[in-house]
């Protein structure tokens, strides 16, 4: 059986992965679409590498041993999964030394919510719980790229990413159902947490203006993967006796979830690098890549 | 130790790829890739990277630059009869039954 | 073993894991990052354990890890130093996986069941932390920031062991002992270790659940 060819020609390229095809490494890729895609996943790493600051500070402080363990084992997973999504890139031609150096010079981007501070242990339910949940629905849908090496490893990381939530929902249902304190705590990380959210899955491109989806490197648009979230976490959050900081949310009859326009300026200003905590924190790992230079450059030498 | 080391960037560091075993029984299935300078550190990572939770019984490592990909098959005269979807008895089984009278309905 | 070199060995674990866990995210290499993350959880799993052994069927281990004052703590100070650099981090974990393989050692003789059952699955956890600590060794030991290391921590190193165990320690380590700086005091790293550690503990009462 002869092996299916990869046409080398952008159009019929397009409508290879739009009818569900699947490429490897080694297959003729488009420019563009390679680009798109190197510059697509490098964010999902650099992200995923940010995503480890604001929570690594709640490792030290966790107020018990399972919680400490459990908060570990998490933020652990996290930087695995940039490992996993960096040889990827490395493998499309970035090096991950690139990957590395164009983060810390603030030439790359990651997501919105990892430019903001963590306040309280409020902040480390809400961000496994809501913040992980957000970003499993993008994930999952990554599930069908059309460049299957990225496709197989989010397997991997969606797999991890199950235990996450469940340890956030955990970390939410003790404080709820523990002092009024504490459930004043989840309540306002809750209220400070909720806008970033809904600018997580990004602007509503209709998807076929969308080239991500246009390419089947996603295979869903923003607007549904934030729907989605709604869906899936609006009921989560109420039947804890939370309220949702946004007076015009509501589930329309049709299904479809209505709420204030989230602000595209603040998503905007935050991801092009100015976010309350991005200098500090692209500068402590500044620090820690140049500090531990030598390691990479002596040690592992051959 | 130091002697024969030349300084290498991490970009250069070997590639590792890593298969795992779910469980007994079942095959090697490759899961991904780790780079390390020796085979001692290639172990030591890519146990916690695919095994930590428990979910391999085992690993093999092998150098990227060990394997030797295939992937082209010359099929130009269609030898289908080594294979089940090169026969079509369906015709010819109506026509056996109906000679011997065993034909059922329809 | 008595009930206070225990709190010794659960204390030196937990505060071993918790400096361990402030490399999760800045480590040198993200290989590196994922496998000393698994490192700083089995000690941390590691005084879990004993401080459940301690604290009894009907006891709190939390309470015991937490709710001390900074200076019921028994950790030995090689542990307390906040060594925020990769050639320190490894020398005090080469040092201290050479020193807790004979603290280990003599732990599995002993003459309740429980403890040496529990040390025998430390030590077999062990096992991968020494693996790892040699490989790291093995590449270091001609760093000249590693051999500075390796010296300036070894008066800690050899407050890990009990006086009567140290010449072990000096032979398989290979320097000359010096003057060690024992257990039972503490350096003034652990106040700010321990504040940080229970602040969010201490926000809420006594057997508040989290």
């Amino acid at each position: 059986m002869a092996a299916v060819e990869i046409p080398r020609d952008e159009q019929a390229f397009l409508e290879y992965v739009q009818a569900g095809g699947q490429v490897e490494t080694t297959d003729w890729l488009p420019d563009d679409y390679r680009a798109k895609l190197i510059k697509f996943i490098e964010m999902h790493g650099n992200s995923e590498l940010m995503g480890v600051l604001p929570e690594r500070e709640w490792i030290l402080r966790a107020p018990t041993l399972q919680r400490k363990l459990a908060l570990t084992a998490k933020v652990q997973d996290e930087v695995g999964h940039a490992q996993l999504i960096y040889r990827v890139v490395e493998d499309l031609g970035k090096p991950r030394e690139q990957c590395l150096a164009d983060l810390v010079d603030g030439k790359a981007k990651f997501h919105n919510v990892f430019h903001y501070p963590t306040k309280t242990w409020g902040d480390v339910g809400v961000i496994a719980w809501l913040v992980d949940a957000a970003a499993i629905i993008s994930q999952k849908a990554l599930l069908k790229c059309s460049y299957a090496p990225y496709a197989r490893i989010m397997k991997k990381i969606c797999w991890e990413e199950s235990f996450h939530i469940l340890h956030g929902r955990d970390v939410i249902l003790a404080m709820v159902t523990g002092t009024p304190e504490q459930f004043e705590l989840v309540q306002e990380a809750v209220n400070r947490w909720w806008g970033p959210l809904m600018q997580f899955h990004g602007n509503p491109i209709p998807p076929d203006e969308d080239p991500m989806y246009l390419w089947r490197i996603k295979s869903q648009g923003n607007g549904e993967a934030r729907q989605q979230f709604l869906d899936g976490y609006v009921p989560q959050i109420w039947e804890l006796g939370l309220t949702v900081p946004d007076p015009k949310l509501r589930k329309r009859d049709d299904g479809e979830w209505e709420f204030s326009e989230p602000d595209w300026d603040e998503l905007k200003h935050v991801v092009t690098g100015h976010g309350p905590k991005t200098e500090e924190r692209l500068a402590l790992r500044r620090r820690f890549l140049e500090q531990e230079q030598w390691v990479r450059d002596a040690v592992l030498a051959a | 130790m130091g002697a024969g080391r030349g300084p290498r960037s991490v970009n250069e560091l070997p590639v590792w790829e890593v298969f795992r075993k779910e469980k007994r029984g079942s095959a090697f299935e490759h899961a991904g890739s780790v780079v390390a300078p020796d085979a001692d550190f290639a172990e030591a990572w890519a146990r916690e990277q695919y095994g930590r939770r428990g979910e391999s019984v085992a690993l093999w490592l092998v150098p990227r630059d060990a394997i030797r990909d295939v992937e082209d098959w010359a099929d130009e005269f269609g030898l289908k009869y080594r294979r089940v979807d090169g026969y079509s008895i369906k015709a010819r089984l109506k026509e056996a039954r109906e000679r011997a009278g065993t034909a059922g309905p329809g | 073993m008595s009930e206070q070199a225990l709190l010794g060995l659960a204390d030196d674990e937990l505060v071993l894991g918790w400096r361990d866990s402030e490399w999760t995210g800045i480590a040198p290499l993200l290989e590196e990052d994922v496998a000393f993350s698994s490192i700083a959880q089995n000690e941390i799993g590691h005084a879990r354990a004993v401080y459940e052994l301690l604290a009894g069927a009907d006891g709190d281990a939390d309470a015991l890890a937490f709710d001390r004052k900074p200076e019921e703590y028994r950790c030995a100070p090689l542990v307390e130093l906040h060594l925020l650099e990769w050639a320190h981090t490894i020398a005090r974990r080469w040092l201290y996986e050479v020193a807790d393989e004979i603290r280990i050692t003599v732990l599995k003789d002993d003459s309740d069941p429980a403890v040496a059952g529990l040390a025998a699955k430390i030590d077999r956890e062990e096992a991968y932390h020494r693996m790892h600590a040699e490989m790291w060794h093995d590449r270091l030991r001609d760093e000249p920031r590693f051999q500075a290391a390796a010296e300036e921590l070894w008066p800690y190193a050899l407050g890990v062991l009990p006086a009567e165990l140290r010449g072990e320690l000096v032979s398989r380590v290979g320097l000359a002992e010096v003057d060690a700086i024992d257990r039972g005091t503490h350096t003034d790293e652990l106040a700010p270790l321990w504040e940080e550690m229970t602040i969010v503990r201490r926000s809420a009462p006594a057997g508040a659940q989290w």
